[in-house]
């Protein structure tokens, strides 16, 4: 389907494409087995100005939008989404430079961060505190000039690989999510360190871990903003990032997709290829229009948060929990087109189907993210006369 | 000069379209159209039912080979051994000057390699022009190409060979060039047009999928080097005599631009693919680095030599040096067994002239098995030891 | 230091196939695609801008066409391209193509190296770099399958021979003939992307390169092609069938009838 992109769109495409075709495609399966932050990757991906997609030109970067940066999250997932979430996490780390950080933090931080020198991360989560932000205990203490930062996030996207991290810390516990403000902890910093990293299910090539802070002084200007906006600012942050999760999952649901049409075509069963059957053309087509679908709600998410639009929780938490439902459907339906083959790690469709689980889990459940859409439908309706 | 279609006779039925190896022609509007990538090939005359297809001002340029006679055969050594293509050389080279009606002439260089010149006499050579000096122990592009180059301008052979060798194919050009004729690289079959006196030098093109016949009309010398292989190895006459003509080496003081500062052999106990008769080539099918030792030994059981797929070679199983194919070797073994590997084009074409191919496969649809002469089907983990098991028996 | 990089456009091998039926050559798309060792030879020129600084030039002979090749490389980091076309140009040999690069050579400037990739996939003659580097009278090194060494004056390589290799030390200029294993290509860059689409790559005939008919294309050949036509196959594909061993065994006795083994 033609999505009338612009010609640098369809050029970030193609060259995404290209280097998920030749540098992800073949690496994908040994990244997963041996469980290996996709470094060679990560600076083919920085040489070619990939990294520097959606920070302005002043800062080294490219000067596109969330769009942008979605085309280039697809296509690397149509082979990868181990490799995409590395990708896609430095600049969930960055986001909170770019929307709220003061003009010193920007030119110190993001120029590094665009040339794809340094990964960054985002540090929210904790052992109590996921769905619900409110429950933070990470703590940060003013201390003359310095924040002491201690407390544990956990499943950390990133973690141990990335310089640079943003984290949401509770600097006023009595003012409850209001207390919550966002600093920035370079790697290195004393007292702080990484705890184990997490033996995974799927994204395998990705590094999540925990970040343990004790004692850990940052000084005061590491603040991003003011004190006490740290929770807005996670929520700002992640109402952009999420159609990346889309992206994500559109990417890998077209990866699946393809293996599988292209098994049906190949594999012959009672003489003819499987996918003379309807049985499996109509899977298959299945697979396609959710695909397809997917990918329209994810782009015009995209171009609707590229527009400048206030407004835009709801549809980019639809973006995120319509495709990666897709994705988890059409990723195991490509297993069933396989068959006994689709089982086995020969092909890379059971890779796929443990990948794309956590497209559901992370960046804000898919339960939240319908609470989220519910909560905003409520605001809608409320404001409006006649509900007929 | 350009190909012509003659819009009156020509009636679009497209016959020459696939005969172009170029791609150029295309028929639009009933008609035939050439495009700027013609080569001038002419492949796509003879095909035309209506003649519509011509040559306009055929080239006319003047001869300018007068008094060059006899045919050469450059013999390449390399640490004071002759390469074993020099003898397919010396057989192929002596039916040409036969049929000409001349000597057949060696030319060797090298350090203290007087005693090697007999032999090439013994082996049908008539002349021998020997230029023996120790600075002439390595291969240095820049001492061999000025030395060759002055003894063509000198005794004006009509035809040079060489053997299609990293040797011949790094300084042969540079001799060509810089006496302004043509030269043909990587010949499989050579004859004589004996009416015009010319030498016809065919050779595979697109990785083998197409053939091209090629003639240097006017310049002389006609010079061509030869793929290893495919020529017959001449006979051996422990009594024929022949002329061994001694020539000084004036290198000596002159300011080189080249140095050879090393020599290294590298292939260690295995025989290298370019020169082996047998060749047992492994794949992605392996699995790890390791399992090429299977590979190794039914090489060594057929005293051939290994080689391997691109995708072998990118997994780091095996050095570069073995790779066969399009980014690779081309070889022509007289066996070639191919050990799990799926046949992409790029394989293909660097193994396809082989004079026999055998496949092993456990996919039988692998498009490997369209260019073997015997397939296998199986797992090579099972089907190579039986083999080795087999072969060892039978030679036991 | 300034390097030249010499890319040709040849049809993609992929696309050629044999029908098994008529024994003849299928070509299917015309897509034209950079000869595969000529992205080394861009890859190394690149890799000694970014050690000893200067540009690296790409330069083509070619149809039209060729334009998208040189776009092509200029995306790779490429500083500059020229396109050499002309309808003079058409059928040239080796030595024709070579004496027409060379005359680009000249008229691009000062030059530090010529890379070129080891041999053109289509025509596999490997003649065109030592071609080019015997007519600007420049030291010439085939088959370079490592740079040890380089400064502006002087160079140092590994030449791949058939039974291990050599080290040479030319002095500069020079040209040197790649092959695969000297690198591995990088990816294009998204600002590379979008300079090749706009950047002025100019294209020089016989008048800009001050060269005459007589000594280009098919005029200034020394070789003509006189035949063309599709190589005998091997037609007779056997199957073996039954156990390994009964497979093994049938191949042993084939192999052993033709004398083969």
């Amino acid at each position: 389907m033609d999505y009338f992109l612009t010609e640098d769109q369809k050029m970030i495409k193609e060259l995404s494409r290209q280097i998920a075709d030749e540098k992800i495609m073949p690496a994908r399966a040994e990244l997963d087995e041996k469980e290996e932050f996709p470094w060679e990757i990560i600076k083919v991906l920085a040489s070619s100005d990939l990294m520097g997609l959606c920070y302005p030109e002043e800062y080294g970067g490219l000067g596109g939008g969330t769009f942008e940066n979605c085309l280039a999250v697809e296509e690397i997932s149509r082979a990868c989404i181990g490799v995409s979430v590395c990708f896609a996490g430095t600049g969930l780390g960055a986001y909170p430079i770019l929307l709220f950080g003061s003009e010193d933090q920007k030119k110190r931080y993001l120029p590094d961060i665009a040339s794809g020198r340094k990964l960054a991360a985002f540090g929210l989560t904790e052992a109590n505190a996921g769905s619900d932000a409110s429950g933070i205990q990470t703590s940060a203490v003013l201390d003359g000039d310095e924040y002491v930062i201690n407390g544990t996030k956990q499943w950390i996207t990133g973690g141990g690989e990335a310089e640079i991290y943003t984290v949401i810390v509770m600097t006023d516990k009595s003012r409850g999510s209001r207390g919550a403000s966002a600093l920035i902890v370079e790697k290195g910093t004393p007292g702080f360190t990484f705890g184990i990293k997490e033996k995974k299910m799927g994204i395998r090539a990705s590094a999540t871990t925990e970040l343990v802070f004790s004692n850990c002084r940052v000084p005061r200007d590491n603040l991003i903003g003011k004190a006490g906006i740290g929770f807005i600012v996670s929520m700002r942050v992640l109402d952009r990032t999420r159609p990346g999760i889309g992206a994500q999952a559109i990417g890998l649901s077209q990866g699946a997709l393809d293996t599988a049409v292209s098994y049906a075509r190949e594999r012959k069963q009672f003489g003819k290829p499987i996918i003379s059957f309807q049985a499996v053309q109509h899977m298959l087509a299945d697979m396609a229009i959710q695909t397809e679908a997917a990918r329209a709600l994810v782009y015009s998410a995209c171009r609707f948060i590229d527009s400048g639009a206030k407004n835009i929780s709801k549809v980019s938490a639809m973006s995120k929990v319509f495709s990666s439902d897709v994705a988890m459907k059409v990723t195991v339906d490509a297993v069933q087109v396989l068959g006994g083959y689709g089982y086995m790690r020969d092909y890379p469709v059971e890779k796929m189907m443990r990948d794309a689980k956590i497209l559901q889990i992370y960046e804000g459940t898919n339960q939240i993210q319908r609470n989220v859409i519910g909560q905003e439908l409520i605001k809608e309706y409320a404001g409006k006369k006649d509900n007929r | 000069m350009s190909v012509r279609i003659d819009i009156e006779l020509c009636t679009g039925c497209g016959v020459c379209i696939d005969s172009c190896p170029f791609k150029a022609i295309t028929v639009e509007d009933g008609i035939a159209h050439v495009d700027e990538t013609c080569n001038l090939c002419g492949a796509c005359l003879d095909v035309c039912d209506f003649d519509a297809i011509s040559m306009s001002d055929i080239k006319k340029t003047e001869f300018k080979g007068d008094g060059f006679k006899g045919v050469w055969v450059y013999a390449e050594q390399r640490n004071g051994k002759i390469a074993s293509v020099v003898l397919e050389l010396l057989g192929e080279g002596r039916i040409l000057a036969d049929k000409l009606g001349v000597n057949l002439s060696a030319v060797l260089f090298g350090d203290s390699i007087e005693s090697k010149a007999n032999g090439l006499i013994q082996y049908g050579a008539d002349k021998i022009y020997l230029v023996d000096d120790p600075l002439l122990k390595d291969f240095n592009d820049e001492i061999y190409s000025n030395i060759l180059t002055d003894l063509i301008k000198e005794y004006k052979p009509e035809i040079v060979i060489s053997g299609a060798t990293a040797v011949g194919r790094s300084f042969i050009p540079k001799v060509s060039a810089r006496l302004e004729t043509g030269l043909t690289a990587d010949c499989t079959g050579l004859d004589i047009d004996s009416e015009k006196r010319l030498l016809l030098q065919t050779r595979p093109a697109f990785g083998g999928n197409i053939m091209a016949t090629i003639i240097c009309p006017d310049m002389r010398p006609q010079m061509a080097t030869v793929r290893h292989k495919v020529m017959k190895k001449a006979s051996y006459d422990p009594n024929r005599k022949g002329e061994i003509i001694t020539k000084g080496f004036d290198g000596h003081g002159k300011n080189l631009r080249t140095n050879v500062l090393d020599v290294v052999e590298e292939i260690g106990d295995l025989v290298s693919i370019a020169e082996a008769d047998v060749i047992v080539s492994g794949g992605r099918g392996l699995q790890e680095a390791k399992n090429f030792r299977l590979i190794e030994e039914l090489a060594r059981t057929l005293d051939g030599a290994v080689g391997a797929s691109r995708a072998a070679v990118d997994a780091g199983w095996i050095p570069y040096s073995h790779q066969v194919g399009q980014t690779g070797k081309t070889v022509c073994p007289k066996l070639y067994i191919a050990c799990g590997m799926s046949g992409a084009v790029q394989h293909l074409v660097g193994m396809q002239s082989s004079d026999v191919i055998v496949a092993i496969n456990k996919d039988k649809d692998a498009p490997i098995f369209e260019v073997a002469s015997f397939g296998l089907v199986g797992d090579l983990f099972e089907v190579i030891p039986v083999m080795i098991e087999r072969l060892k028996n039978r030679k036991g | 230091m300034n390097v030249i990089v010499c890319v040709k456009q040849v049809p993609e091998t992929t696309g050629v196939k044999i029908n098994k039926d008529t024994n003849t050559l299928i070509r299917e798309g015309t897509k034209g695609i950079i000869n595969p060792f000529d992205m080394y030879a861009v890859e190394e020129g690149l890799r000694i801008k970014e050690k000893l600084g200067g540009e690296v030039i790409a330069l083509s002979m070619g149809p039209p066409q060729a334009d998208e090749a040189l776009r092509e490389v200029v995306s790779y980091g490429v500083d500059g391209a020229v396109l050499l076309s002309d309808r003079a140009f058409a059928g040239a040999d080796t030595l024709a193509t070579s004496r027409t690069l060379a005359k680009g050579v000249e008229k691009v400037g000062e030059f530090g190296l010529i890379i070129c990739g080891k041999q053109a996939i289509d025509g596999d003659t490997a003649q065109v770099g030592p071609g080019i580097a015997e007519r600007l009278d420049i030291p010439y090194v085939a088959f370079v399958r490592k740079i040890r060494e380089i400064s502006n004056h002087t160079l140092v390589v590994e030449r791949m021979m058939d039974d291990g290799y050599d080290v040479l030390e030319v002095t500069l200029p020079a040209l040197i003939t790649v092959v695969k294993e000297i690198n591995e290509p990088r990816m294009p860059s998204l600002r590379g992307k979008m300079k090749a689409k706009s950047v002025d790559i100019p294209v020089w005939g016989i008048s800009e390169l001050g060269i005459s008919e007589e000594e280009v294309g098919l005029k200034g050949s020394a070789t003509q092609v006189i035949k063309i036509f599709t190589p005998q196959r091997h037609g007779n594909r056997e199957m073996l069938e039954g156990s390994v061993e009964r497979q093994v065994d049938q191949l042993v006795s084939r192999l052993d009838g033709m004398k083969i083994i």
